[in-house]
């Protein structure tokens, strides 16, 4: 029995030690590779270093008409963001009318900036320099495939316009057929001031018409990449609606970086003055919640990089608070071990009766956390919303570590030592009798 | 220790610094940080100090009112506050003076451009949400222990976030993001504190059915508090230590986080005990 559980406690003692090994190193087994926790975690902006903006519609639409506005918005900057080439940008919309972009290491923020918010640049402009369209009279744009008078397929690019521009649309091109030259017929495509297309109205000669359903193609033996730019390109010209900047904020790499790497070592310190304290306060269950506590800051960690979490500084504030909430479970059930040696019951049944006196209180103060965590996770935005998470996380893997591992490992411990010596659980049975 | 007997002078010692609080706040207002004024702020690591008059030279040109403050290790770090929206192109232009002059890497800058709007919105959420998870935690504890001492609990809660409140409009500490931070911390905390001792309360009053409710209270305070006073330890030791290593945004948080640590255990012990107390003994005067 002995044997067993000493081999059971080593056991568990090296699995944490190998843990921690991995998470503090990282490993690297021919193709299988364990990231350092360290790298493992996503970071927030502030942390990262980046550039991220949030974006106000500027528009009286409501219900769906605004959800509808919203989502086009969202693909158009989308589009626009893939086109600067950042990896894993993260765009979405939060609440009714805005768009928080984020952008993790970029080289000219203020160029990303302004390429994001831009607005209706995009302009279809007729020989005289009449602007026909603009960028939100184009509902859609996407690469088709037609079918020629010979027989043979051509791929060209189509166009899908509101009412307005339909509208605007039939009355140029009904007016633009009736020329003879071609160059007076060309509707010309601006990007940025820059023409992208100019296609041709087919003449009335030609038995061209006015376009007048709202849909319409340009052709011109494009092959698919070209095709696929010019849709792209008409596609990310149009926001529907006009996007003001409400909030911006640009870190550099280096503060970001200097901020993680001071805040891990806070981590580190805090976990060891708080481990000496526990010992010193607890004796042997001061050592087991040590043990609890690398659990717990493990469980975490891992719970975070799973769940993909961004930490962000205030993340991290509450991680550590956390870190020292983390063994409240542990000194509730020491005091009552405590207690129950005081009143002269041996080491083990104390134990056990510290640990089953000590469950109401535990689960009733950490339920009530819990209920401010879901609702501030449930309801918040942004920060509050991460706190809430942050607060969620931590009160399960404490809950965890104490009520289970830290259980379970004294109680072995117990079997071990034989549970004879009361000063090892802090308690010096002769003077405070 | 007699908290019970003590326990006007408790109230009193609180509602002199609410008091305190709350008329410096009518009379000065908050100092509010940027997030919730609008404007924009800049932070860059120069590696060295530069000197307030040495900023402006570079600054007037932009803003006159600019605020200049400096962090971080041996003064290096350089933090300018406008209240003014200044463009983005603007803020590349102060960046790269700084560079020039100084020698610094760009990369070792940043920025943060507010609209007053943005943090009217999230103090409207947090406030949402905070009134939200007061009345779930009350129908909780209700449940799970009795009215009253729901009662008492979210009263206890109300009063550190006033002590907090107070402490940030006497000392002036900036309210920004970080304010809500705090608060929603120490509600998770506070309460957590101070329904472990109700518990003990719970657990005293089935034990000693006829032991008096200020003995009980007493008691009760007495069995928990070496267990309230170590928690409250190494949760300070965490705070601490953030606030000793950590950089200068942490550290604006880790100052309120200690104030509110050290309230949400004094309230769990002299506050939120002795209202349950007084609930608990009007109701047997009426019964009676």
């Amino acid at each position: 029995m002995k044997v067993k559980n000493t081999i059971l406690l080593l056991l568990i003692l090296s699995i944490v030690a190998g843990s921690t090994f991995l998470a503090l190193n990282g490993i690297k087994v021919g193709k299988y590779e364990v990231v350092k926790a360290k790298d493992a975690i996503d970071l927030g902006l502030d942390l990262a270093g980046g550039v991220y903006v949030v974006l106000e519609a500027q528009t009286d639409a409501k219900g769906a008409e605004l959800q509808k506005i919203m989502e086009q918005t969202k693909t158009i900057i989308n589009e626009r963001v893939n086109a600067l080439g950042v990896s894993e940008p993260n765009i979405a919309i939060e609440g009714n009318n805005r768009i928080r972009v984020e952008l993790a290491g970029i080289d000219d923020p203020q160029k990303a900036i302004e390429l994001i918010g831009k607005t209706a640049q995009l302009q279809f402009v007729d020989p005289d320099k009449n602007i026909v369209l603009t960028g939100k009279n184009v509902v859609g744009s996407e690469v088709q495939y037609h079918n020629t008078e010979l027989g043979q397929q051509e791929i060209v690019v189509g166009l899908e316009l509101d009412k307005e521009g339909t509208k605007n649309f039939a009355e140029a091109t009904g007016r633009l057929t009736l020329e003879k030259n071609r160059e007076d017929r060309i509707i010309y495509i601006i990007l940025d001031d820059q023409i992208i297309s100019y296609p041709a109205v087919q003449s009335a000669e030609e038995g061209g018409t006015a376009i007048t359903d709202g849909k319409a193609v340009i052709s011109g033996g494009f092959t698919l990449e070209e095709a696929s730019e010019l849709s792209a390109l008409i596609r990310a010209g149009a926001l529907p609606v006009e996007m003001k900047e409400l909030q911006t904020s640009i870190i550099g790499p280096t503060l970001g970086l200097e901020a993680y790497e001071k805040s891990v070592k806070a981590v580190g310190i805090a976990l060891l003055i708080i481990m000496i304290f526990m010992i010193v306060m607890y004796r042997l269950p001061g050592f087991v919640a040590s043990i609890g506590l690398i659990v717990y800051t493990l469980i975490t960690v891992l719970a975070m990089s799973s769940l993909g979490v961004k930490l962000t500084l205030p993340g991290i504030a509450g991680l550590i608070l956390s870190i020292g909430m983390a063994v409240d479970a542990n000194v509730i059930i020491f005091e009552r071990i405590k207690e129950e040696i005081r009143m002269g019951k041996s080491i083990r049944t104390a134990v056990d009766a510290g640990f089953k006196r000590a469950l109401t209180s535990v689960m009733d103060s950490n339920i009530t956390t819990l209920i401010a965590g879901v609702v501030l996770y449930y309801f918040g935005i942004g920060p509050i919303k991460g706190f809430g998470v942050t607060l969620i996380i931590g009160i399960v893997a404490s809950m965890i570590t104490a009520v289970i591992i830290s259980k379970y490992l004294l109680k072995l411990i117990v079997s071990l030592t034989g549970g004879k010596n009361p000063k090892l659980y802090g308690v010096n049975r002769e003077v405070e009798r | 220790m007699n908290i019970i007997k003590n326990r006007k002078i408790f109230a009193i010692c609180s509602l002199a610094i609410i008091v305190i609080g709350l008329l410096m706040f009518f009379i000065k207002g908050f100092n509010y940080g940027i997030d919730f004024t609008g404007g924009t702020l800049i932070e860059i690591n120069a590696g060295k100090y530069i000197p307030v008059d040495e900023v402006r030279e570079i600054t007037d040109e932009y803003d006159k009112n600019a605020s200049i403050l400096h962090g971080g290790e041996n003064k290096s770090e350089l933090i300018i506050k406008s209240t003014l929206d200044l463009s983005n192109n603007t803020v590349t232009e102060i960046v790269n003076k700084f560079a020039e002059k100084y020698n610094i890497d760009r990369s070792s800058f940043q920025s943060e451009k507010f609209g007053p709007f943005m943090g009217k919105e999230i103090r409207n959420k947090a406030l949402l949400s905070i009134l939200i998870a007061t009345i779930l935690m009350l129908i909780y504890i209700s449940w799970r222990f009795e009215f009253n001492f729901g009662l008492a609990a979210i009263i206890a809660l109300v009063h550190d976030v006033l002590i907090m409140v107070a402490v940030y409009s006497i000392f002036r500490i900036p309210v920004n993001s970080s304010f809500i931070a705090a608060i929603l911390t120490i509600l998770g905390y506070s309460i957590n504190d101070t329904i472990v001792i109700f518990d003990r309360i719970r657990e005293e009053s089935k034990l000693y059915p006829k032991e008096s409710v200020g003995n009980l209270v007493n008691n009760s305070i007495k069995k928990s508090l070496t267990r309230t006073i170590n928690t409250s330890i190494t949760t300070l030791i965490a705070v601490v230590v953030i606030y000793i290593l950590g950089v200068e945004d942490i550290k604006v948080l880790a100052l309120p986080l200690m104030i509110g640590i050290i309230t949400g255990t004094y309230s769990s012990l002299f506050i939120a005990s002795p209202i349950w107390y007084e609930l608990k003994n009007r109701k047997i005067k009426t019964a009676k």
